[in-house]
């Protein structure tokens, strides 16, 4: 420890503990000792978190590290274990759904749940409605509350457009008005920034720093560092459900912070192709869907890691399900092998060798309360049967190798995949197709919401594949995930081609701001229903 | 013991139900004595069984995959008369005797399962839920039958197809050995074949099987082809006991056979559930209706004892399934301490 003269300490100390003082005023949620639990996995242990208003607390970590766990217990989703939550100086050890948003707690949740039919104004004020026990709709009402709303914050909307046809900045702008009207203290924002454009990022930004300064406490959720850094006033850091510590953001570089969340200075193998093979398997010409994508070309050959990225709703989930045989072309074509093929569905798309691990691991990659040899078994069942009778031995085989290979941690096959953790369901749906021995091999967003452990033995895994031969398109917006992975890559935007960048320039320096740039930088484009002026 | 218990806790609910069977069993021992297990009522009660047996299996089928069949009475009966009027020479097949039997049960069967494609094809294509579009074919089957007879019954068969009704195999009705020949074939395809195999997964999460190259459509045409034929089967079992095929025949099974699903542990969201349980708890239901027969109570005490048994099966299951959840998450957490 530095030597201080006891004067600078006193005077320290004199300052922290007057400024802790004033601080101490305008605490709207203090978080004491919560822990929480789920079966077998440790959500949270012992966080303690003081939020003030007027500040933007980021809330910073891996995907699943305790963060989203966090605002669910603080917002009545989920009952705490242990702990206690004190709101606006009232002590709670658990809370209802309703309870929180008496005390002014309102999330946004990253899927904004919106009613997409329903008109913005409607959505603004049906909150606060329902919150008031109004029984019957005054519609005067409903855009009187609305438009109070709406000059708070000092823009201009449509608000009588349904929410369907609203671009997503206004949508989420939409969601922050909603959480306004119902008297929001505490504003928890989880991942807002997914899907919209740089500029449109900007904007959001700032609407925040407005807020705040109107006395809000915003919590915000990201693990963008960049725009970590450009609003939050204090980082908080999370670790495997553990807090790492508060921050000044002042106090932190991207480094700094990155090596906190993760625990590691984590720097992926880079994958460079060694194939010598020229042919390619997979072409697409010219391929399009209206309204999805338009003029899309490609060419993989064995040993390629294409990349595919761009904003949420670029058109990357779409063409990978085209792919899959499971979203009908309209326009060019695709080959394999040189020859034409029709992907009419799943089934076609696996005769030809081609695999998909869907974007929505619990929805589209696995059933969920069977056993982990009946998931990987899902996809050969006409492989491993024998006049249509299983062949059980087999099937316990071929489930236990790629258990292995994959290196899924359970303690047996038979283990249900609704109680391995969310890595190690990944790996199972990832198994699943292994086992089919496909050719090309689509992974669709592949370690969205797993820990750095299992993501680094899944790049190994999908580098392996690669080097044996197999074509893989990697689907992905994270940056990292990118440049460690693939040798080429296809930026999309608004279901266009934007860039194609060959190995030489990934292996580039700034190969990380131009990826950032090219994925961010369609904030010119036009917003079709951008009625928002700043 | 620790064996016993594995194999207990591996289908709590079927444990669960083979107990409540069993202490059933005892207690109408103990109650009536001969009067139940006397030679003659056991077979009164296998004569009994298969009829329903066919419905509820048919039922079983629909539900596994997270449908519904509401069409299956219906299919049943039209299939009676269809066959009736076959048996009875309306409709004359230039056939006698026993040929004339076996043509016209294959002719019936091929009906019934012309009913289940029709029911099959209207929701794998259009997507439909089950529940509507069988509503929807239940008054349309409803309605061919209706049209054909005008409401009455369609009785003077030939007497060769009411013995199938009567005739009796090691003391065992043929119809009783039938259903236990379904409910065979049935519980080694859900359990040993690929298609049982995607079927179950299919119930489980329809998605994730058309994700995992599942042809979902086929499957769902299967399964209702599956369930017209038993359905059909039972119409052909209940004209050849009753002697006459009628519109309307046992129209309060459709609800019972959704109860016996249910009590036998076939989850109506799909995926779950095994022949076994629906087996069980065909026989406790006929067992308890036995019973009350025996006790001469009114029906209106009867329904109140079905509700009784419902809420019974359904609160142990929770109950049970609540207290391992408890005991398991205690010794996970005893486990982390050391």
């Amino acid at each position: 420890m530095p030597v201080k003269g006891l004067h600078t300490v006193l005077v320290d100390s004199f300052l922290a503990l007057k400024e802790g003082q004033e601080k101490q005023l305008s605490v709207v949620l203090e978080v004491k000792n919560l822990s929480k639990s789920f079966i077998g996995v440790q959500a949270l242990k012992d966080i303690s978190l003081t939020i003030r208003a007027g500040e933007i607390h980021c809330l910073a970590g891996e995907n699943g590290c305790g963060k989203s766990t966090l605002v669910k217990s603080i917002s009545g989703v989920y009952t705490p274990d242990l702990g206690e939550i004190i709101l606006n100086g009232h002590s709670y050890h658990s809370l209802t759904p309703v309870q929180a948003m008496h005390e002014g707690v309102q999330v946004i949740y990253q899927d904004l749940s919106l009613f997409s039919h329903m008109s913005a104004a409607e959505n603004i004020a049906i909150g606060r409605l329902k919150f008031e026990n109004r029984a019957f709709v005054n519609w005067k009402e409903i855009h009187r509350i609305a438009e109070e709303q709406l000059r708070k914050i000092g823009v201009e909307m449509d608000l009588t457009r349904p929410v369907g046809e609203l671009s997503m900045a206004n949508r989420q702008l939409t969601a922050i008005l909603r959480a306004l009207a119902q008297n929001a203290k505490i504003l928890f924002m989880d991942e807002p920034t997914t899907a919209l454009t740089k500029k449109e990022v900007e904007r959001l930004l700032h609407i925040m720093e407005d807020l705040k300064e109107k006395g809000l406490a915003i919590v915000f959720i990201s693990h963008k560092l960049d725009e970590i850094f450009s609003v939050a006033d204090t980082i908080t850091i999370f670790r495997d459900g553990e807090k790492i510590g508060d921050f000044e953001s002042s106090e932190l570089n991207e480094r700094k912070l990155s090596y906190y969340m993760t625990g590691r200075e984590v720097e992926y193998p880079r994958y460079h192709r060694t194939r010598k093979e020229t042919e390619e398997i997979l072409e697409l010409r010219d391929l399009g869907r209206r309204g999805q994508y338009e003029n899309i070309s490609l060419k993989v050959r064995p040993g390629d890691i294409i990349g595919l990225t761009g904003l949420l709703g670029a058109g990357r989930t779409e063409i990978a399900m085209s792919l899959f045989g499971l979203n009908p072309v309209h326009k060019g074509s695709v080959y394999i092998d040189k020859r034409e093929v029709r992907l009419r569905s799943p089934m076609e798309a696996k005769r030809h060798g081609i695999a998909l691990v869907p974007e929505d691991r619990f929805r589209q990659g696995l059933f969920i309360e069977r056993k982990i040899k009946e998931n990987i078994s899902s996809a050969i069942l006409d492989r491993i049967s024998t006049r249509g009778i299983l062949n059980r031995k087999e099937e316990a085989l071929t489930a236990q190798t790629y258990v292995d290979t994959l290196k899924v941690r359970t303690p047996s096959i038979d283990t249900v995949v609704g109680t391995l953790s969310g890595g190690n369901q990944q790996k199972v749906v990832i198994a699943k197709w292994t086992a089919a021995k496909p050719r090309v091999f689509i992974m669709d967003t592949p370690t969205v919401g797993i820990d750095i452990g299992s993501k680094s033995e899944i790049y190994e895994q999908i580098h392996s594949f690669a080097r044996d031969g197999m074509a893989v398109i990697l689907i992905s917006d994270e940056i990292q995930e990118i440049l460690a992975n693939c040798n080429r890559v296809l930026v999309l935007a608004e279901g266009k081609e934007v860039a194609f960048l060959e190995e030489e320039d990934l292996n580039r320096e700034d190969a990380a701001e131009r990826l950032s740039e090219l994925i961010g930088g369609q904030g010119g484009q036009k917003d079709e229903t951008g009625e928002v002026v700043l | 013991m620790q064996r016993i218990k594995t194999i207990v806790l591996e289908d709590l609910n079927i444990s669960i139900l083979t107990g409540v069977t069993l202490l059933i069993l005892l207690l109408c021992a103990f109650a009536f004595g001969n009067s139940m297990y006397s030679l003659k009522n056991i077979q009164s009660m296998a004569f009994q069984i298969p009829e329903f047996g066919f419905l509820a299996l048919a039922m079983m089928m629909s539900n596994l995959i997270g449908g519904i069949d509401l069409s299956i009475i219906a299919t049943a009966n039209t299939v009676a008369v269809f066959t009736a009027l076959l048996l009875n020479g309306s409709w004359p097949l230039g056939l006698d005797g026993w040929p004339l039997v076996i043509a016209a049960a294959i002719i019936g069967m091929l009906i019934s399962l012309l009913f289940g494609l029709f029911n099959g094809l209207l929701i794998a294509r259009t997507s439909a839920p089950p529940i509507i579009a069988t509503l929807g074919t239940m008054t349309l089957f409803q309605g061919i039958g209706m049209a054909l007879t005008g409401g009455s019954s369609v009785g003077n068969i030939i007497a060769e197809f009411a013995e199938l009704g009567k005739l009796k195999l090691l003391e065992i009705p043929f119809i009783f050995w039938l259903f236990l020949l379904a409910a065979g074939i049935l519980w080694f395809v859900l359990t040993y074949t690929a298609f049982g195999r995607s079927l179950y997964l299919y119930g489980g999460n329809s998605v994730a099987a058309r994700f995992s190259a599942i042809s979902n459509e086929r499957l769902c045409i299967s399964v209702f082809l599956i369930t017209g034929l038993l359905a059909g089967l039972s119409g052909l079992i209940i004209l050849s006991r009753v002697n006459s095929a009628k519109v309307g025949y046992g129209d309060s099974y459709l609800l019972q056979t959704m109860i016996v699903c249910v009590i036998g542990g076939i989850h109506p969201n799909g995926g779950i559930g095994k022949v076994q349980g629906v087996v069980i708890a065909v026989l406790l239901m006929r067992v308890m209706s036995s019973a009350f027969t025996i006790m001469s109570l009114s029906p209106y005490t009867k329904k109140l004892i079905w509700g009784f048994m419902l809420l019974l099966v359904l609160g142990l299951n929770y109950m049970v399934s609540v207290f391992y959840e408890a005991r398991k998450r205690k010794r996970e957490r005893k486990g982390e301490g050391v």
